[in-house]
């Protein structure tokens, strides 16, 4: 089930990287693709799309149920997913790592169990003014349930979150804290560390989202010190389908199941059912095997290059694309907070962003348009949408060149 | 600018755009409604003076992409002194022209609207063109809630990241 070691993770070869993505070779309209939409979802190396053909051909059973080979071995192979994930994330325990759908469901798992049981009546959750719609939403749901109020600390022009505002708004009824590691919307990177130290302090729990920002820095739950930790394989290279919720295993253990079914018992009768351990408590039915094996080769993969390069070639190409997108008159980027990944989010004056989106797509650049689920940050800067560009570990300096001389063109053709 | 998309972005398309007609409120005219395209945020909202039948005055205001800014530009202009019957048919005629449907026999004339003919090119953007136009319909039924262009059915793309 090992992946290879890409050859091109010895020096940073992005040429070389980029032959492991067969769709990169692909031409839209006749020109050739330029794939900047890595922040919705990222494309996936052949490493990735070999182990999840692997695991059907060669390997493939329902887990943690039978005794023949290819359960056992399927079994195996999960479970080996689970502990390098463990190692991704840098958790104590691979009980703490709970395999889900994606980011939106670990957000909404919490909600659900912790959330259920902590807040009632008059209590509050604390989200940040940057949020993807799923990291408020699932609040929402359960503050509406639970007659409690969804707290917002407030974003600065520039996109960076209001600590002191924050710090004033955990209160002696805040029951959790839950924000971005890093804004899909405006490419701000939030000190969760210090969040996490501001919460500790009045004894509330983090949560983490950080579907934007495990693909693109490396993460320490343990140095960042938070609570929780969800993450989505699609957006790290990985198969749609499969999710990450790292618990502190204290929280995990206390936590009520969140669905109901095989896999997450103990024993059954029709007067009690005894749970199971971590973290099968979390993961009622058969889970996605094969997409979680592969998310495994996916983490290897990024692992063999090292997110902490990967993170310096995404700062090159956001530092590139900021210089030469800054220089195009009418221009202007939404989101300069003092520290910034992988996403730039920005508006042309006296064109609409879709209307960017469409010309850049017959250009072959592939860009995302609209609120990108974040209405709540489009309406802190009054704009009903952006065009963004968000880079991967394949992009390259040309491919910035190319978006720059795009938007020209789109400027020339609506002025 | 490729010839595609100079197909879409025609010339009196691109002139509507950077300067709608009919781009005002009226807010005696009686009846309003409010549009909105989660695709992409574009809102709009159609105002309607209707004298019996017909359709006496329309205009639009609101923030759109080329497409729905022109599209509603255009209508205003379109079905000004109409009745509502003959707007419910150009709709359906327009309708048809932007989604490929080959010409019905004996429908209205589309006129100026045939400039759209390829948004058919680009199946995102349909929803873009026939916002004003539900908007319109909305109006005109005297619908209270704002309509969606996911009236247009299912959904290009309304979540991810």
């Amino acid at each position: 089930m090992s992946s290879a070691v890409p050859e091109a993770a010895v020096a940073y070869d992005v040429a070389a990287l980029r032959r492991d993505f067969p769709i990169l070779a692909a031409k839209v309209y006749g020109k050739p693709l330029v794939y900047l939409d890595n922040a919705a979802s990222a494309q996936k190396p052949r490493q990735v799309i070999d182990a999840e053909r692997d695991v059907y051909e060669r390997c493939y059973a329902n887990i943690h149920r039978g005794v023949h080979w290819l359960s056992v071995h399927a079994t195996d192979n999960y479970d080996a997913a689970r502990e390098k994930t463990r190692r991704f994330v840098n958790a104590r325990d691979a009980r703490e790592i709970v395999f889900v759908r994606g980011t939106t469901e670990a957000v909404n798992l919490v909600a659900q169990t912790y959330g259920r049981q902590h807040v009632g009546p008059g209590d509050e959750v604390l989200v940040t003014g940057l949020e993807h719609h799923s990291n408020i939403v699932p609040w929402q749901m359960l503050c509406e349930e639970k007659g409690a109020r969804l707290a917002v600390a407030p974003l600065d022009d520039a996109g960076d979150v209001d600590l002191a505002a924050l710090e004033r708004l955990l209160t002696p009824r805040t029951r959790i804290v839950s924000v971005a590691h890093l804004s899909n919307a405006l490419g701000t990177v939030l000190p969760v560390r210090r969040i996490a130290e501001l919460a500790h302090a009045r004894g509330v729990p983090v949560f983490v989202d950080g579907a934007q920002a495990a693909p693109r820095m490396p993460v320490d739950v343990q140095a960042l010190g938070c609570d929780f930790y969800a993450f989505s394989s699609h957006k790290l290279y990985g198969p749609t389908g499969v999710g990450v919720l790292y618990g502190r295993a204290e929280l995990l253990e206390a936590m009520p199941p969140y669905q109901g079914g095989g896999d997450m018992i103990r024993s059954v009768t029709f007067e009690k059912t005894t749970y199971n351990a971590l973290p099968f408590k979390f993961e009622a039915g058969t889970p996605n095997i094969a997409g979680g094996i592969a998310f495994g080769a996916a983490l290897d993969y990024v692992s063999a290059i090292g997110l902490d390069r990967i993170a310096a070639h995404e700062h090159d190409l956001l530092a590139c694309a900021t210089a030469r997108l800054s220089e195009i008159e009418g221009l202007r980027i939404v989101g300069t907070a003092r520290e910034k990944a992988g996403v730039l989010s920005f508006v042309v004056e006296g064109v609409h962003p879709h209307d960017i989106g469409t010309v850049l797509d017959r250009e072959g650049i592939a860009i995302r348009t609209g609120h990108h689920c974040a209405q709540p940050v489009m309406d802190r800067y009054g704009l009903p949408a952006t065009a963004r560009a968000s880079f991967g570990l394949y992009n390259t300096r040309d491919e910035v060149d190319a978006l720059a001389a795009a938007i020209h063109k789109v400027i020339r053709m609506f002025r | 600018m490729s010839s595609d998309l100079r197909d879409l972005y025609q010339e009196v398309i691109l002139d509507h755009a950077k300067r709608p007609r009919n781009f005002h409120a009226m807010p005696a005219a009686g009846r309003q409604a409010e549009g909105y395209n989660p695709l992409c945020g574009d809102r709009e909202t159609v105002f309607l003076d209707l004298d019996g039948e017909v359709l006496k005055d329309v205009s639009f205001q609101g923030a759109g992409c080329a497409i729905s800014t022109a599209s509603a530009s255009m209508m205003t202009e379109s079905v000004k002194g109409k009745t509502r019957a003959e707007a419910d048919a150009l709709f359906e005629r327009f309708h048809d022209l932007i989604t490929g449907k080959p010409d019905a026999a004996g429908g209205p004339e589309l006129g100026k609207l045939a400039v759209f003919s390829g948004v058919r090119e680009y199946p995102v953007r349909v929803k873009c063109a026939t916002l004003p136009w539900h908007t319109l319909k909305a109006a005109l039924a005297g619908a209270a809630a704002p309509v969606s262009s996911e009236s247009e059915g299912p959904a290009a793309e309304s979540g991810g990241a």
